[in-house]
């Protein structure tokens, strides 16, 4: 990409006039030689994928270990039949991260976004607002360009691998990515795409990548309820009017330095935090790990 | 790294290192083998082999032994798979001194007879390492369009592949050369930007002293 900054896609629509997500459009036609309608087309084609796999999701499978299953089901029947504290919306936000999560856990077809271990972020938070009517499947691929481009300045400056650098570099940048696509799809400028992303990932610096028996499962899955509740509290904020203090930069910065000193035991090893613990490790045992 | 590394790519979960990467290993080994595999080995070292069971990275290198891709909704039943197309597959703990955690090593036998070995790593993001190809360092990405070419070690090899290719406009990206040994069998990895032409690869296989011409498409292409 050509971009090594956000504050440089910021500039690069000011000075087209164009908005954020269609300089990340620009970029893509040239970066990969494509021609507009190429690269909406697989936009849209990851759309659908995530779509799809929303509406294949099996509430009764468990894992191959036996460790997760069944949540996002448990949660959506909470939702139908209870008064959730969060409301109903949000309420379908979790249920709905819950069930990707556990759908990539199952071996079922899912987008990495930006991994797979935090695939259930952007469908938690985009496939909800969908089916309330409110924004187009046009709208959608936009935010969705928003999302990519904003991982892809984390990527360049940091990371986007648990192992390379903690969790805050999963759900904490799918997090970030949502935040933004978010204050898009509420007409949020460019800044203030920038300022929900930059929230989003400063509130999850630090989150350390301790999956038990090195799996994808568990904390794994809950915490894209994390990442998908944190986006959109932070597009929230942005759309109000408030900033972080710390340029959205400098946030990306700050999360590449904290998981470069992050030990290696809590950097996707399964064997610090939470993975550390007396049940992680009668897990282990159990699984033969 | 484009866009859609990090919105995609679309997978078959539950992880891009040790499944949709796995998956990845066991298509390109089959289309070096350049037939069905009717027998495959498989040595598995380090993550692969600690976390491999939990992350279905058998199940996938199996699934692209068999063809398929790492969106392929069949690859957590790809051992079923296997038996009905008659490939008979084992795994074993490997250890691989300097490999990267996540490294398998593949011995397979086609319906021709022919054995190939590979040796892949997976570095993340579906993203794969060909380390070595019957014992030889080739260190490909395999992203973009790839040829690799095998010849005895001669003069004049080097010249004849690269101006066929400036003939069809082909650019070249990379270009590694490696050997077994002096005089031995050599490899040439050429990346190039553009795919190449199904007449390159036939022009290059009629060349004397040229023993083997196998062609990687670009992920796009695949």
């Amino acid at each position: 990409m050509a971009y090594q900054s956000l504050q440089e896609i910021i500039e690069a629509g000011e000075i087209q006039k164009i908005p954020f997500w269609k300089v990340i459009l620009l970029d893509d036609m040239n970066e990969r030689s494509v021609a507009m309608e190429d690269s909406i087309q697989t936009m849209e084609k990851m759309w659908r994928a995530m779509a799809d796999a929303s509406d294949a999701y099996d509430g009764s499978l468990l894992s191959h270990s036996g460790l997760v299953g069944k949540t996002g089901a448990q949660m959506e029947t909470y939702r139908q039949n209870e008064t959730p504290l969060c409301g109903d919306f949000m309420a379908q936000v979790i249920a709905q991260a819950l069930q990707m999560g556990e759908s990539n856990a199952c071996m079922k077809r899912i987008v990495a976004a930006p991994t797979a271990g935090a695939c259930g972020v952007l469908p938690a938070v985009l496939i909800p607002l969908y089916k309330t009517g409110e924004v187009t499947d046009e709208q959608v691929i936009e935010a969705l360009y928003v999302s990519a481009g904003i991982g892809q300045v984390i990527a360049s400056r940091a990371f986007i691998a648990g192992a390379a650098g903690g969790c805050q570099a999963e759900i904490g940048s799918a997090s970030s990515m949502a935040a933004g696509a978010l204050v898009h799809l509420r007409g949020g400028d460019a800044q203030q795409i920038c300022q929900a992303a930059a929230m989003a990932l400063k509130n999850l610096l630090g989150l350390v990548c301790d999956p038990v028996a090195g799996l994808v499962e568990i904390p794994c899955v809950k915490r894209n309820v994390i990442g998908a509740v944190n986006a959109l509290s932070c597009a929230d904020m942005a759309l109000a009017g408030i900033t972080s203090r710390i340029p959205p930069d400098q946030v990306i910065d700050a999360m590449k330095e904290i998981g470069e000193s992050m030990h290696v035991s809590l950097r996707e090893t399964g064997e610090g935090g939470v993975a550390n613990t007396p049940a992680a490790k009668t897990i282990r045992e159990k699984l033969g790990m | 790294m484009n866009i859609f590394d990090i919105l995609g790519p679309i997978m078959v979960g539950p992880s891009s290192s040790h499944t949709a990467g796995a998956v990845r290993i066991g298509y390109i080994t089959r289309t070096l083998l350049g037939c069905k595999a009717v027998k495959a080995e498989i040595g598995l070292h380090g993550s692969f082999s600690a976390t491999g069971q939990g992350h279905g990275t058998d199940k996938a290198l199996i699934a692209g032994l068999l063809g398929m891709l790492p969106d392929d909704m069949r690859i957590p039943d790809s051992f079923r798979t296997a038996k009905e197309e008659g490939l008979d597959f084992s795994f074993r703990h490997a250890q691989i001194s300097g490999a990267h955690p996540n490294t398998a090593h593949l011995k397979v036998t086609g319906s021709t007879g022919k054995v190939l070995e590979v040796l892949a790593s997976s570095l993340g993001g579906g993203r794969i390492m060909l380390n070595k190809l019957d014992g030889i360092d080739v260190n490909c990405p395999c992203e973009n369009p790839t040829l690799i070419v095998r010849n005895q070690d001669k003069p004049g090899y080097v010249a004849q592949v690269t101006s066929l290719l400036t003939q069809y406009s082909v650019n070249i990206a990379a270009l590694n050369l490696h050997r077994e040994k002096k005089g031995g069998q050599a490899v040439m990895v050429i990346e190039s930007d553009q795919p190449v032409p199904s007449d390159i690869i036939r022009r290059l296989e009629s060349m004397e002293g040229i023993l083997k011409v196998t062609y990687l498409m670009s992920r796009e292409e695949e």
